[in-house]
């Protein structure tokens, strides 16, 4: 192949390497930007209208640029960052597929974005509408009963979903105090059960990194609230024992939580709902495309099997027999998660990317997923090998161990060359279980060529592991900075101007 | 059949091979049968994006509560402000709204330093020296400063002020489900939080609003004295626009702020994705929440921005975590440092200014109407409670015919009672203005409203 398209970032032509000045910096007294309505509305004295024990005695300081000022200056920040739209973004748990224009339209359109969430229902019926259309897809995709779209976030979504089960426990008298997690799982699930108000017991993976079904079961009993898996888990691989996992949660009176990260994974294929879950969240963010914004934001639908229905947040959108919508609130709910009716604008987009593909792009989004990723897996067998040598699901974990033994080169040097060959880097070190994991999710939108592409960049560093490994730790170098010091960052923290003593 | 797969037929038929696999279906072999969907999903098939614009936008024709047609003097933790377009232009930019979270600062410095000076404008707004890089929403943070006191005190008894936003108070409630905190709301009293009515031994927190939610502002002293008398963190939530020119949580004596960044760059969208504002005190620093950005330098000297004190987190500390969030909401930090760089000291200082401006113009002539009271007799901010002669939300249905959005009705989001307020809520109506409300669309409102009610 001679050319590869899409994915690759190395020509991105940066003029220098020079660092951006703050826009503190930036700043001159007295120069402004901003421009206000002309309203007409008597200028009374601030001091006529406020007791002078409320004011401050000065403005805040702000920095003061103007509108040329502002431009260049978060133009020229936005040059300083990778992002899908500017290459491939193999970065594994977090799902960074292309994000289609059409959805950012969708969010863009002030026929959605000027309501103000406090308008009565008679008003907003449109929102209404789409929500109960969300709440109905993301039910179909998942096999559940129905869903609550508060939670911002995965994590949200979690903690969301654990207070449900606490609810339903508490509904049948049941005190229950503790959670299962395996030990491959996200960050979030053990500190989101520990909010739960549970404890955590952390089940061992087996040598086929799957949860280990014996000591699953030794673990089981009365006091077990649930568990919480990811399926796919974060290995990548399938949970193949599941039936006979939620058999055994379930005798014991437990629930299943679906941790909904890898959904992309299986859309189409399996659902949560078919396997025995009874709670799934969704990164709307990840599996249905909104764009994650730099860290957020992303939204974190819960969706419940019908013993929890009565429990889920409210209030809700629903569809009355008239045709109309109207909020309402489950009778046992827990209560609100957000303060208004969760990150609307990120389901507008999500539903717009679940219409577009309908039922069967999603089930094509699922197994070009896994089919790129075990594409590259097998293609990296002889340079990066799996660390679990059997079928992937949307991402493989592969491991740099051996690159580590032999030449001193960490995964970390592998992440960071890979930022100089114009490509994002895969999740370095997670999951835990995995000695120096690289874990890539090439996601469905790249193409065969910048898999090839990807594949050819591992390959020479790789190669150069051996001829020069010292230039493998100084990685990168052709980045707006190189390898920052995070021991100092974290030693004398500075967070703002005012900590920083530019002097 | 619309997608944004770029695999051609071949390439698929060459991706399986090298697999040794003839199909696609056989990639998920390994799952069991009794658990795969055989006939696929159930759903309507794909569909062209004009398509679906269209279908969106009959959608959009039943919303017609648009602040582009009526004109918007709804507030309530929600506001109306100008989004100007070189801030909609640089927020939208692809290379802050496509990227993730900054795991390599390498090639993250833009979020990166863009946070960083969010950070810096928040601490300022705050008063307080820390400011972590976002919560999800005004609400989320509150609970966040509510775990962060239970945490630093060791004591679960949470006294929230009545003043604090209703669903901010809700939000707090049901997350306490899970962390058994003890959440004793204290009522107001003509709009006044009364902290003498509950007990405070052994409080964690004690969580005041400014202005709070009915618009007035409270005199801070006695909830900080409280605070202080307890060994309590003192939680102040506070509204970011005022902060502009009114004293900051950090001149009341604060440990922590929180308030909603809405109001700087982010539309009303219907209630997110909003901002979440959070600062504290130095001495809160090891259970801050989320991610926090710091200053440092690379390998060859030149500044750079990483994420820092990330022993916090919960990747790293799991079940002992200070929070579990993770995502946050960056892109509305970045396009609220956006808009504050835009606004600057005077701007945001004029915007503030012409808030209170319009709100005490628009309450002045409405207290005039026959039967139209207001709900206190304490100073305001830029928005007021009024009780009104009527229930509110058939006086806001009338008043929305007219192209006026008046405002929200307490009962909307509270029921028909709430310790917020002495007496019934039915006829209790939040009115707020905004920078960008016009003098004739205020005389408007109160001709509309006069003809209402009469």
């Amino acid at each position: 192949m001679s050319s590869f398209p899409g994915g690759r970032a190395a020509s991105i032509p940066l003029m220098g390497h020079e660092t951006e000045p703050t826009i503190f910096e930036l700043s001159v007294p007295g120069r402004t930007a901003y421009q206000l309505r002309t309203t007409g509305v008597p200028a009374t004295p601030l001091t006529d209208l406020v007791p002078s024990a409320h004011l401050a005695t000065a403005p805040v300081a702000l920095a003061e640029v103007n509108e040329r000022d502002l431009v260049g200056h978060f133009t020229r920040l936005s040059h300083r960052q990778f992002s899908v739209d500017l290459g491939a973004y193999p970065l594994g748990s977090c799902t960074m597929k292309y994000n289609p224009k059409f959805c950012d339209a969708v969010a863009n359109d002030t026929g959605w974005n000027s309501v103000h969430p406090g308008v009565p229902a008679s008003l907003c019926q449109g929102w209404l509408a789409l929500m109960v259309m969300l709440e109905e897809q993301l039910c179909q995709v998942t096999g559940m009963a129905a869903a609550t779209l508060q939670p911002s976030a995965g994590a949200a979504g979690e903690l969301t979903g654990l207070l449900l089960m606490r609810a339903y426990h508490q509904a049948n008298g049941d005190v229950r105090k503790r959670i299962l997690i395996p030990d491959s799982a996200h960050g979030t699930n053990p500190a989101s059960v520990t909010l739960g108000g549970y404890d955590v017991t952390t089940i061992p993976s087996n040598d086929r990194g799957l949860v280990d079904l014996e000591a699953l079961k030794a673990a089981l009993g009365p006091d077990v609230a649930g568990i919480m898996l990811t399926n796919p888990n974060t290995v990548g691989l399938f949970e193949e024992d599941i039936v006979e996992i939620a058999a055994a949660v379930h005798e014991v009176g437990g629930l299943l939580y679906y941790d909904g990260a890898n959904l992309n994974a299986i859309l189409g294929a399996v659902r949560p709902g078919d396997m025995g879950f009874d709670v799934v969240h969704m990164n709307l963010h990840k599996t249905f495309a909104t764009p994650h914004g730099g860290g957020g934001p992303g939204a974190g639908p819960v969706a419940v099997s019908q013993r929890l229905v009565e429990f889920l947040p409210g209030p809700k959108a629903a569809k009355n027999y008239d045709g109309t919508y109207e909020w309402r609130t489950p009778p046992r709910s827990i209560g609100r998660v957000h303060g208004w009716h969760g990150n609307a604008l990120v389901l507008a987009r999500a539903l717009a990317y679940i219409n577009v593909h309908g039922g069967d792009g999603l089930t094509r989004v699922a197994q070009h997923a896994v089919l790129n990723a075990n594409w590259l897996k097998h293609r990296l067998r002889d340079t990066l090998p799996a660390a679990y040598d059997r079928p992937c699901m949307h991402e493989a974990v592969l491991t740099a161990s051996g690159l580590k033994s032999e030449y001193g080169v960490r995964g970390l040097d592998v992440a960071k060359a890979l930022l100089e060959e114009g490509f994002h880097s895969p999740t370095v070190y997670f999951p835990l279980i995995v000695d120096e994991a690289l874990m890539f999710e090439p996601t469905e939108t790249e193409s065969l060529q910048t898999l090839e592409s990807l594949a050819q960049s591992i390959e020479r560093i790789a190669a150069r592991a051996v001829t020069d490994p010292e230039r493998l730790r100084q990685a990168p170098q052709t980045t707006p900075v190189s390898r920052v010091d995070e021991a100092r960052a974290a030693r004398q923290l500075v967070s703002t101007e005012d900590a920083a003593n530019r002097g | 059949m619309a997608d944004y797969l770029p695999h051609t037929p071949d390439e698929v038929a060459a991706m399986l091979e090298f697999l040794g696999l003839d199909s696609l279906d056989q990639l998920f072999a390994h799952i069991p049968a009794s658990v795969r969907l055989s006939a696929g999903l159930d759903m309507a098939p794909g569909m062209t994006e004009p398509d679906v614009a269209a279908v969106f936008a009959s959608l959009t024709a039943m919303n017609r509560g648009q602040s582009t047609q009526l004109t918007c003097f709804a507030g309530a933790g929600a506001y109306d402000h100008e989004v100007p377009p070189v801030v909609r232009a640089l927020g939208s930019r692809s290379e802050f709204v496509t990227a993730y979270t900054p795991y390599q600062p390498e090639v993250a410095q833009g979020v990166l330093q863009a946070i960083f000076e969010y950070q810096t404008m928040v601490s300022r707004l705050s008063g307080l020296p820390i400011a972590n890089a976002s919560i999800y929403d005004g609400a989320t943070s509150l609970v966040e400063a509510v775990n962060m006191a239970g945490g630093a005190t060791g004591r679960s008894k949470m006294l929230v002020s009545a003043g604090v936003h209703p669903n901010w108070r809700a939000v707090v409630k049901t997350f306490a489900f899970g962390t058994g905190h003890d959440i004793v709301e204290v009522p107001l009293k003509d709009g006044v939080t009364d902290w003498a009515s509950v007990d405070a031994t052994g409080a964690a927190a004690v969580v005041s609003a400014y202005p709070n939610f009915l618009g007035v502002l409270e005199d801070q002293s006695a909830a900080k004295a409280l605070a202080v008398a307890n060994d309590a963190l003192f939680v102040v939530a506070g509204d970011p626009v005022a902060a502009g020119v009114l004293k900051t949580a950090g001149d009341w004596g604060a440990d922590v702020y929180v308030g909603e960044g809405q109001p700087f760059g982010t539309a009303l969208s219907f209630g997110g994705p909003y901002l979440g504002l959070f600062a504290c005190t130095e001495a809160q620093i090891r259970r801050l929440p989320g991610r926090i950005v710091g200053e440092t330098v690379d390998s060859n000297g030149r500044r750079a921005f990483v994420t820092t004190l990330r022993a916090r987190e919960q990747d790293i500390r799991r079940e002992k975590a200070t929070s579990n969030i993770c995502s946050n909401q960056t892109l509305m930090a970045v396009t609220a440092a956006i808009q504050l760089g835009y606004l600057g000291t005077q701007g945001l200082a004029d915007v503030a200014t012409r808030c209170a401006q319009g709100a005490h113009y628009l309450f002045d002539q409405l207290i005039q109407i026959p039967g139209v009271r207001a709900l206190s007799t304490q100073p305001f901010f830029r928005e007021f409670g009024l009780r009104l002669p009527v229930a509110a939300d058939q006086v806001l249905s009338a008043m929305a015919d007219e192209g006026i959005l008046g405002g929200i009705a307490l009962s909307s989001l509270v029921g028909e009672s709430d310790s917020a307020l002495e007496g019934d809520t039915t006829n209790v109506m939040i009115v707020a203005v905004t920078e960008r409300r016009t003098r004739d669309e205020i005389d408007r409102y109160v001709a509309v409203l006069g003809k209402v009610l009469s």
